[in-house]
């Protein structure tokens, strides 16, 4: 005898929901404003597609490198050189530019927005309540299944890829910036509002600062995510790096899809590098490693100090 | 004069629901029964007092004992439950945050025991940080920043980062950074109890002699009954949220409320608290134009071994038993010749333990105020009676 499954009497039909949201209602109303939310978007990218394929390779490469030494020291700089000269070798510099005119596009977007959010979730506990689950289903739900609503709704092409991007990319600088500013010690802000400063003054003159170093290391996990979804953004006509091992892939043409790889790989050590330089030169106060993972996981540590604690 | 600070039946009651603790406080319930039963903790309770212009008012308690609480009301860093908070005029309790911003940048600075100095600023920035956000131009800035730095002797490490200053170092750019905007009133949370004790007091004798210039309303937060002594002109000894004796040192030490503060007071050095004015008696005098023996008979009839001797209303010098029956038999008149112009003297203020050297002689130290006025004398054997606390 079959044991008896609550779906032989209900079934949900949740895809027909789903599908009816978003292609019924969703699409048809909101799609103007979808499409208008992409022209910020597009004029960064487009300016910085220009600007990084109208550079020489030499100057490009010449100028990254002295960024490089001069944030990260010798060794990166010689690593980026070398690096850089081999993109060009192996004929991938076009691509590689184009990829890094995405990510930086994503990254700038990312930090335009989750600055101000990590901001807000550190000044008040009930918006850090609610944003918490939001980040939480923004970092676990695959990529795939949000890329389809993003076609749907932004068709099909460079932008939705970045898109696509600045979704996943965008918790890590949102959680660090939060966590960044609530670790600021609290006789300082104190010292800050016993001046008078205002709550704008307290944040630019102490807590911004104070954070930067946690915001940088946000900033660099911004980063690294952004560069792992190039692949995934060529599914969707992102072209660069991705587009090469994807349709390396689709041919079984190992070398390309491995040049390709090796290519996202360099850009990925060079950009790393050269952002983690500059969390810690602007560094004044460290935060652990291991409180910074916990903050990931652990329920929000209360900004307001345990009553009896206050009374002392 | 109007006082600077009136504060009148502050209650701070940390928790969700301050009201309902506040009304059971009043009804007389004690603070644990009240944690007990609604979780509300009471960290001020029913506190009163003023402060007047240019007094150092210190309050003395443990931790817990509701001090750091207290202070950071008179700033409105911690909202008050209830009660009334008047800096001059302005009730800092009620006032709008507008205006409670202007009162903190314009009357009030607070020096924290932590030093809390923003690492990522120089000193200099640490220090005019207060005029910074007053909105002050940057050169007028600076300027006012190495004057208040010049005051603490801190000139010449105005570009260094605070890392790079020890602790003492630190707290003096922490108390600059509080007189830079030049404020009516200073907090001074634990100031120096991060410090090293030889630090700390010459950290003190720095802020007395620094008062004697400045006259800044002062609110002193220690644990530290003796930092108490020296500093306050009035100190309040807190326990469990309450005040439960306010006084000079004199008064606090001298007639302890309970045996909580006897408790403090019993290994107190008494001889750097209390003062020759305290145990001064009229002085027993004699005109410089009697003879030796109109003195012996004085000091016979008083029982005295030495008299001080007038010439007119200025002292000339003290007569003592002695001599005065040896100029007799040597038929020496005039007390001119035999009296000792070498006497011990002293300044009413001066501490017992500044005495101890004159009374070694065995005569009564004469008292001369600021004016070289006489205005009594103090026995040798009543500086000992004092510290052993029997008057």
């Amino acid at each position: 005898m079959d044991w008896i499954s609550p779906s032989d009497f209900l079934s949900i039909p949740f895809d027909d929901w789903v599908n009816a949201f978003v292609k019924d209602w969703l699409v048809p109303n909101f799609r103007p404003f979808f499409r208008a939310i992409q022209w910020p978007v597009v004029q960064v990218l487009d300016g910085l597609e220009y600007v990084l394929e109208a550079t020489p390779m030499l100057l490009f490469t010449g100028a990254l490198t002295a960024i490089a030494w001069r944030t990260a020291g010798r060794g990166v700089g010689l690593f980026t050189a070398a690096s850089l000269l081999f993109i060009d070798l192996i004929g991938l510099w076009s691509e590689t530019m184009t990829t890094l005119a995405m990510v930086v596009t994503a990254v700038l977007f990312c930090v335009l927005i989750g600055v101000p959010l990590g901001i807000a979730a550190a000044r008040s506990d009930l918006f850090e309540k609610i944003q918490r689950p939001v980040l939480d289903v923004m970092q676990t739900i695959p990529s795939f299944v949000y890329l389809v609503p993003i076609v749907m709704l932004f068709g099909v092409g460079v932008v939705p890829g970045i898109i696509a991007t600045i979704i996943f990319a965008l918790p890590p600088i949102i959680r660090l910036t939060n966590l960044g500013i609530r670790n600021v010690r609290s006789d300082l802000t104190e010292a800050a509002s016993s001046f008078g400063a205002t709550p704008w003054q307290a944040l630019v003159e102490v807590e911004f600062p104070l954070a930067m170093r946690t915001i940088m290391a946000g900033l660099n996990q911004t980063l690294m995510l952004a560069l792992s979804m190039v692949v995934i953004a060529a599914l969707i006509g992102g072209g660069g790096l991705g587009l090469t091992v994807f349709t390396g892939l689709g041919r079984l043409d190992v070398g390309n899809a491995t040049a390709g790889g090796v290519g996202i790989v360099l850009l990925a050590i060079i950009l790393d590098r050269i952002s983690q330089a500059l969390g810690e030169k602007k560094s004044v106060r460290t935060v652990s490693l291991a409180s910074t993972l916990r903050s990931f996981f652990a329920p929000a540590r209360s900004k307001e100090p345990d009553a009896r604690e206050r009374a002392a | 004069m109007p006082p600077k600070i009136t504060c009148s039946e502050l209650y701070k009651i940390f928790g969700t629901e301050p009201e309902r603790a506040l009304a059971l406080l009043k009804n007389g319930r004690d603070k644990d029964a009240i944690y007990a039963e609604t979780g509300q903790v009471v960290g001020v309770e029913s506190v009163s007092f003023k402060v007047d212009q240019g007094e150092i008012f210190v309050v003395m308690g443990l931790s817990g004992s509701g001090k750091s609480t207290l202070v950071r009301m008179l700033n409105g860093l911690i909202e008050p439950t209830a009660g009334e908070i008047l800096i001059d005029d302005i009730d800092v309790a009620s006032c709008t945050k507008e205006e409670l911003r202007a009162v903190r940048r314009d009357k009030i600075a607070m020096v924290f025991q932590h030093f809390a100095l923003f690492p990522h600023k120089t000193v200099a920035e640490n220090v005019a940080f207060g005029l910074k956000i007053k909105g002050t131009s940057v050169a007028e800035r600076r300027e006012r920043a190495l004057a208040a730095l010049d005051q603490v002797g801190l000139s010449a490490r105005a570009d260094s980062y605070p890392d790079e200053l020890s602790g003492g170092m630190q707290q003096r750019v922490g108390l600059a950074r509080g007189l830079a905007t030049d404020p009516e009133i200073l907090l001074m949370d634990e100031p120096f109890s991060a410090l090293d004790p030889l630090i700390r007091r010459d950290m003190q004798a720095e802020l007395l002699e620094l008062q004697q210039k400045l006259k800044k309303t002062i609110v002193f937060i220690t644990h530290d009954l003796h930092e108490a002594l020296i500093l306050g002109s009035r100190i309040a000894i807190m326990r469990n949220g309450r005040f439960v004796q306010t006084g000079t040192a004199e008064e606090i030490v001298g007639t302890p409320a309970d045996d909580y503060v006897s408790a403090f007071t019993g290994d107190i050095d008494r001889s750097r608290v209390f003062r020759a004015s305290s145990i001064a008696v009229e002085p027993a005098t004699i005109a410089l134009s009697a003879s030796a023996s109109d003195a012996v008979h004085r000091m016979e009839d008083l029982g005295l071994d030495a008299l001080h001797v007038m010439d007119g209303e200025r002292l000339a010098g003290i007569l003592t038993y002695r001599d005065a029956t040896k100029a007799i038999r040597e038929g020496e008149g005039a007390l001119q010749g035999v009296l000792c112009r070498d006497f011990p003297s002293a300044s009413p203020d001066d501490h017992l333990h500044d005495l101890y050297p004159m009374a070694q002689s065995g005569l009564p130290i004469a008292l001369s105020d600021s004016h070289g006025r006489f205005t009594g004398v103090v026995p040798p054997r009543a500086v000992f009676a004092k510290l052993a606390g029997a008057v």
